[in-house]
């Protein structure tokens, strides 16, 4: 495994730290979002929904491309982020790790809402009886209780930012040490005579770093849900 | 001490009560849908009514011309579910303990060790919920709620989900707490053997309404009986005096009527022993009969006859001393005993069908 250059272990770096700081970002914002789909009726709820699983239908490219017209330096969004708190997303990795999020919030959302909507709300009740205001009802039980699905939603977001390759390149470029995760990487070994090799070998990797993330979380999620199992 | 006046529109029904409990067992008794948990969701507060008041030990929860609301978490109530609800994620000893969290400023609380000895669980305290059975489940959530240090008890069909020998394991218990713990608590059920055997006082409720209120002989006798399913038909016997054959392993009780033959042993017993039953399992008898295998025959006359249901009347017999036996019988058999009111009976009883799962224990 020491076959790998400099460069492919710069790429591999970045790919974890922006996969893993989308994940982690998103995760509040995810949680949320399921909380107020799972939990509530309100009009435009449907458009909510819609809004959350655009990137999941669209183009990637499309996305990018939505992407750098808010988040880019003259994009509304951005220009108020960089004057306000110095936060800039156009051609850093912090782009790279924004436009994997938002590629994940749709897989997140869906699977944290799920077990939302499947928790029997009457544990929450009971709490409440017992004296629990609604805030320690949320961290004691319905919080330990997702558990399982927040894992789940988890790593598909982070399965998900590692691959994603179509909003990142057209968001933030292809910026070797910046912005250039694995599969951009690969995408730009394939277009240079001789570079199979590296290809194959940043291929490889990616398929040990996601075996490795399913095999993690499914011992996770088997442990988790011994402890949470519910009973009939 | 509950004062509950409210009203409540519910799809199928209008909900109007009003009564006040005071400390012991007040069971809601009658059929499913007469609104009995729809009652105890109001006083905890799971659900608002459309108007009126809800009052306990002076605390106002709910006044709805005064705009006031309490919330479910501020209501000092211990709500038992039908099906325990323990947090399946936290020990048997999270879950007791789950309540102190926000009463640790009572100072004089009911404790751990006392809930655990109370309820016998001291045994379960590292386990998991998933790992106990239902009726150490039950007696879990019970304490759990006792842990809050509630001003009421809420039990809602605390043994519907349980099989008969898991019935048997808790009703001692809650015995127990109603004997030792000053509360009021709310018990519903439509279960005559458990409202029988528990309540000091029974308000029979349906579609929403109160149809009578008043200790459970009085209220569970067969006129204001629930309903005109005949296996919902049951009459409570005040019976004295027990006696235990050890070589049959019968008890005998004392009616003013006649004596009674259980099958099974009652424990000692000075006070009054309610008997529970059931109109399916009496027998109407002209003369006293022999060579017959019943050993109990309870001399009354008949009081009143129902108008048939399909092929069954309901027979409603008083016993020498004043109370009433309903026994279901065959349309058919009344016309060939020529039988009419005011006509002497005996009522036979098979000793097999009343065991102590049907005894009633009082005071």
């Amino acid at each position: 495994m020491t076959g790998l250059s400099e460069e492919d272990w710069t790429a591999i770096l970045l790919s974890l730290k922006v996969a893993s700081v989308a994940t982690l970002a998103s995760l509040p914002v995810g949680l949320a979002l399921a909380y107020i789909l799972a939990r509530f009726r309100f009009p435009g709820r449907t458009l909510l929904d819609g809004l959350i699983h655009l990137p999941l239908v669209m183009p990637p490219v499309v996305t990018g491309y939505l992407l750098l017209l808010s988040f880019g330096r003259k994009g509304p969004i951005g220009a108020f982020l960089d004057e306000c708190c110095g936060l800039v997303f156009s051609f850093r990795w912090t782009g790279a790790a924004l436009a994997a999020a938002v590629m994940g919030l749709p897989l997140m959302v869906r699977a944290i809402r799920l077990t939302l909507e499947s928790q029997d709300r009457r544990l929450e009740q009971a709490a409440g009886t017992l004296g629990a205001r609604p805030l320690f009802v949320f961290a004691t039980v319905t919080l330990p209780l997702a558990l399982p699905g927040i894992l789940a939603g988890s790593i598909l977001s982070f399965a998900k930012a590692l691959g994603e390759f179509g909003a990142t390149i057209t968001f933030v470029s292809n910026i070797p040490g910046e912005t250039q995760t694995i599969p951009a990487a690969i995408y730009t070994f394939t277009q240079v005579p001789g570079g199979d090799a590296n290809a194959l070998r940043l291929t490889a990797v990616s398929i040990v770093i996601s075996l490795f993330a399913l095999i993690a979380s499914e011992i996770l999620a088997r442990r988790l849900n011994r402890q949470v199992a519910s009973f009939s | 001490m509950i004062e509950i006046d409210v009203g409540l529109a519910r799809a199928n029904f209008t909900l109007a009560v009003k009564f006040t409990a005071g400390e012991g067992v007040t069971a809601l008794f009658g059929e499913s849908g007469a609104g009995k948990s729809t009652v105890l969701h109001l006083v905890a507060g799971l659900l608002k009514p459309d108007r009126g008041r809800i009052v306990v030990n002076g605390t106002v929860f709910t006044d709805m011309a005064a705009g006031i609301f309490l919330p479910a978490h501020r209501r000092r109530i211990g709500y038992v579910f039908q099906d325990a609800l323990l947090f399946p994620h936290l020990s048997v000893r999270q879950n007791l303990t789950y309540g102190r969290w926000f009463t640790k400023a009572e100072p004089n609380g009911i404790t751990l060790d006392q809930v655990t000895e109370l309820l016998g669980i001291g045994a379960l305290l590292d386990r998991r919920p998933t790992t106990l059975s239902g009726g150490e489940r039950q007696r879990v959530a019970i304490g759990r709620a006792l842990l809050a240090s509630p001003h009421v008890l809420l039990m809602d069909e605390p043994l519907a989900a349980l099989d008969i020998d898991r019935k048997r394991e808790i009703i001692p218990y809650i015995q127990r707490l109603r004997d030792e713990l000053k509360l009021p608590i709310l018990y519903v059920s439509h279960a005559i053997e458990e409202v029988a055997r528990l309540a000091d006082r029974v308000i029979l409720m349906a579609q929403g309404q109160v149809k009578s209120d008043g200790p459970p002989q009085q209220v569970l006798s067969p006129k204001a009986g629930p309903g005109d399913d005949r296996f919902a038909r049951a009459s409570i016997l005040t019976t004295t005096k027990p006696s235990y054959d050890p070589d049959y392993q019968l008890t005998q009780v004392s009616h003013p009527a006649g004596a009674i033959t259980l099958a099974g042993r009652l424990l000692p017993q000075d006070g009054p022993i309610r008997v529970v039953i059931r109109a399916t399992d009496v027998t109407i008898a002209l003369s006293k009969p022999r060579e017959l295998s019943i050993r109990t025959a309870l001399r009354g006359k008949v009081s009143a006859i129902s108008e048939p249901l399909g092929a069954v009347v309901m027979v409603e017999v008083e016993l020498e001393g004043g109370e009433i036996l309903a026994a279901a019988v065959t349309r058919k058999a009344v016309d060939e005993l020529g039988l009419g009111e005011g006509d002497q009976v005996h009522c036979l009883v098979k000793s097999v069908s009343i065991d102590d799962r049907l005894m009633a224990i009082k005071d």
